[in-house]
């Protein structure tokens, strides 16, 4: 009940200060570590009740800017806001988000019950209410009865949920998430993603979600920020992004892309770029002779990977580029010489990249 | 069946053992074997006249332990030992924590001048202090040059602070225990904090909690071990000590200085014997205490 009115009182708090405020804002945010400048000027805007990844290559900035908006970093120029608020200066026990942390960050000291309390202990509480809390939550993520453990009794996957669930126990409307699945193998990691997308519709959550693995950015979120360098360099849905990639560097972090140089496509290429991108998935296996465009090479290394092969091809002059191809029966062998062909409107055109 | 045919024995080579046996003779025979000695000594008695130990054994040197005089000499040593490791306690906690977030060149620096004071002699330390601490000394110069005479007066006149002088007295002997015994705790203190992860701070914080809150509920709790360790150290370390009360320090015996005297000068043996087993005692009653609040839990 009375977690119930705080999370509405939130939301009217949100609600009035300015209608169309967003959940979380980073703009004009710079920040260095010593010498090193891992923050460049990003902007950013997280609507109320999306999921929005932060994805890019390790030291890309992006955990930065998550701790940004948490508080534990204060940037050297630009601001933060969140819900309309200034909250650049705001120390991190006063802002209305929740983290769960990379390690997990569970206090090894206290029992599973006392971690996901710990929101309510610090806030006075009753005992009873802290324990029943803990008991939801801990049902919530599928761990009933779990609260009198220690936390050194729990695996990976069980410690990921605990951290979880004591992220929520204050009933965030923004919960920040740094490569939360990171250390899962692959099964949980998936069982954990749906479960994630479901709490996130379930409790109206806004989620910013920090990964490199542009897979889970992709299938979890509705919008994604690329970063590269400390700088934001593509925004938008993950359609957007794979179906629209800005730059070769979007292209091939997002989904993988072969980038062709102008001069390999011919005719085929329209406007004025001088780089394409094109899916592995876009190329198929032709005759020689076959209308429309063609790329001619050898093959290199195939590989089988069950839903398709993977033909790597290199191209006269160097070039190399990947094709998903349907599972073939008889594959080309290496040295094998292959046609390709593709439908020129597949091709994207690549802006160069902006100056690091 | 010969060990040399056992499969599993065999792969229990004989090296580590040998290793061990050093340290492991070392510690039976001449520590434990020496400290039960010690204990055999304090129930024999002993000829009052000669100062010769005489055969059978009697309770006598443990029962003169309750004489009220004796009780005093032990009152002052244990009150002592702990208010030298309570403040050492928060003089340390600050520092250590700081030691433990910094990194590289700056961390290594910190820990020099920890452990730069142990590099000089301790007697040419607390005889130092001894000029410090005295009437004419350096604190008196600056306190009088400062206008402060008057208040270091009124702390001299203190009973059970003062005396003639800060050198001779037990507040003197606090401060030489304190500054002694410091690095002690520092640097066990130091090797727990640095075992905090810095995102369980931030995870207390992020999650509402106050720093003060943070400190009570995540970095004191695992910081408990690292302040067990350090304060068994000062804690034993005074109980022991018989140098700084005999050159600091008001007059009053303390247990070290009692053990000093009964093995040399007094020729009494056994009384000694029994004195030295009051640390033992007292620090094992401590070590099951902060067992039993749960110092060591977070280990």
């Amino acid at each position: 009940m009375d977690v119930l009115d705080r999370e509405s009182e939130h939301a009217q708090r949100a609600d009035t200060m300015t209608p169309q405020s967003a959940a979380a804002e980073l703009r004009g945010v710079t920040m260095s570590y010593g010498a090193a400048q891992v923050v460049r000027g990003v902007n950013l805007s997280v609507r109320p009740g999306e999921f929005y990844s932060l994805l890019g290559p390790s030291g890309s900035g992006k955990t930065t800017c998550l701790r940004l908006i948490a508080g534990f970093e204060t940037p050297d120029s630009g601001s933060v806001h969140l819900y309309g608020t200034d909250a650049t200066r705001q120390a991190a026990y006063d802002r209305p988000v929740n983290t769960v942390f990379q390690d997990y960050a569970l206090f090894p000291h206290m029992t599973v019950g006392q971690n996901v309390a710990y929101p309510l202990t610090v806030r006075g509480r009753p005992k009873v209410e802290q324990e029943r809390r803990a008991g939801e939550l801990l049902e919530l993520v599928h761990l009933p009865g779990f609260a009198g453990r220690r936390v050194s009794q729990l695996s990976g996957g069980q410690r990921q949920r605990v951290a979880l669930a004591r992220a929520l126990a204050h009933a965030p409307k923004l919960l920040l998430l740094d490569e939360p699945l990171g250390a899962l193998d692959l099964k949980l990691r998936e069982a954990m993603q749906s479960e994630l997308r479901t709490l996130h519709g379930q409790l109206g959550l806004t989620c910013i979600y920090v990964t490199h693995d542009q897979g889970e950015a992709l299938s979890l979120s509705d919008r994604v920020a690329v970063f590269r360098d400390g700088q934001v360099v593509q925004e938008g849905t993950p359609h957007d992004l794979y179906e629209h990639p800005r730059t070769a560097f979007v292209a091939d972090f997002v989904g993988g892309a072969n980038v062709l140089p102008r001069g390999l496509m011919g005719s085929a290429a329209t406007g004025s770029a001088a780089q394409y991108a094109l899916r592995p998935e876009r190329l198929l296996l032709a005759s020689t002779d076959a209308p429309g465009p063609h790329l001619t090479g050898r093959v290199q290394g195939s590989g089988y990977l069950g839903a398709f092969t993977r033909l790597e091809v290199v191209l006269d002059g160097r070039q190399t580029v990947t094709a998903h191809l349907p599972p073939l029966t008889s594959p080309p062998r290496p040295g094998d010489p292959v046609t390709l062909t593709y439908d020129p409107g597949d091709l994207r055109p690549l802006e160069p990249e902006a100056g690091g | 069946m010969s060990a040399a045919t056992d499969p599993i024995r065999r792969r229990v080579p004989l090296w580590p053992l040998l290793l061990l046996a050093p340290p492991l003779l070392w510690l039976g025979a001449l520590y434990l074997g020496s400290l039960l000695g010690l204990l055999g000594y304090g129930l024999r008695a002993v000829d009052d006249f000669t100062g010769q130990v005489l055969p059978g054994f009697t309770l006598a040197s443990f029962r003169a332990l309750f004489v009220p005089s004796n009780v005093d000499i032990i009152r002052r040593t244990v009150v002592m030992a702990a208010a030298v490791t309570v403040a050492c306690a928060l003089i340390a906690f600050p520092i250590a924590q700081l030691i433990a977030r910094s990194r590289g060149p700056r961390k290594a620096t910190l820990l020099l001048l920890v452990t730069l004071p142990l590099w000089a002699s301790y007697l040419v330390r607390v005889y130092a202090w001894r000029l410090i601490l005295a009437q004419e000394g350096v604190i008196r110069y600056f306190a009088d040059r400062l206008g402060l005479g008057g208040v270091l007066d009124a702390v001299l006149a203190t009973p059970g602070l003062g005396g003639t002088s800060l050198a001779n007295s037990s507040l003197g002997m606090f401060l030489v225990f304190v500054y002694v015994w410091l690095p002690y705790m520092i640097l066990p203190l130091q090797a727990a904090l640095e075992r905090v992860p810095a995102s369980l701070m931030q995870a207390s914080a992020d999650l509402g909690a106050r720093p003060a809150q943070t400190f009570r509920r995540v970095l004191f709790p695992l910081a408990l071990p690292g302040l067990a360790a350090g304060s068994i150290f000062t804690f034993s370390l005074t109980l022991g000590d018989y140098i700084i009360p005999s050159v600091v320090g008001a007059p009053g015996f303390f247990i070290g200085q009692m053990v000093y005297t009964q093995q040399g000068a007094a020729n009494n043996l056994p009384l000694a014997a029994a004195f030295s087993v009051v640390p033992i005692l007292i620090v094992t009653a401590y070590l099951g205490l902060a067992r039993r609040l749960g110092a060591f839990d977070a280990l």
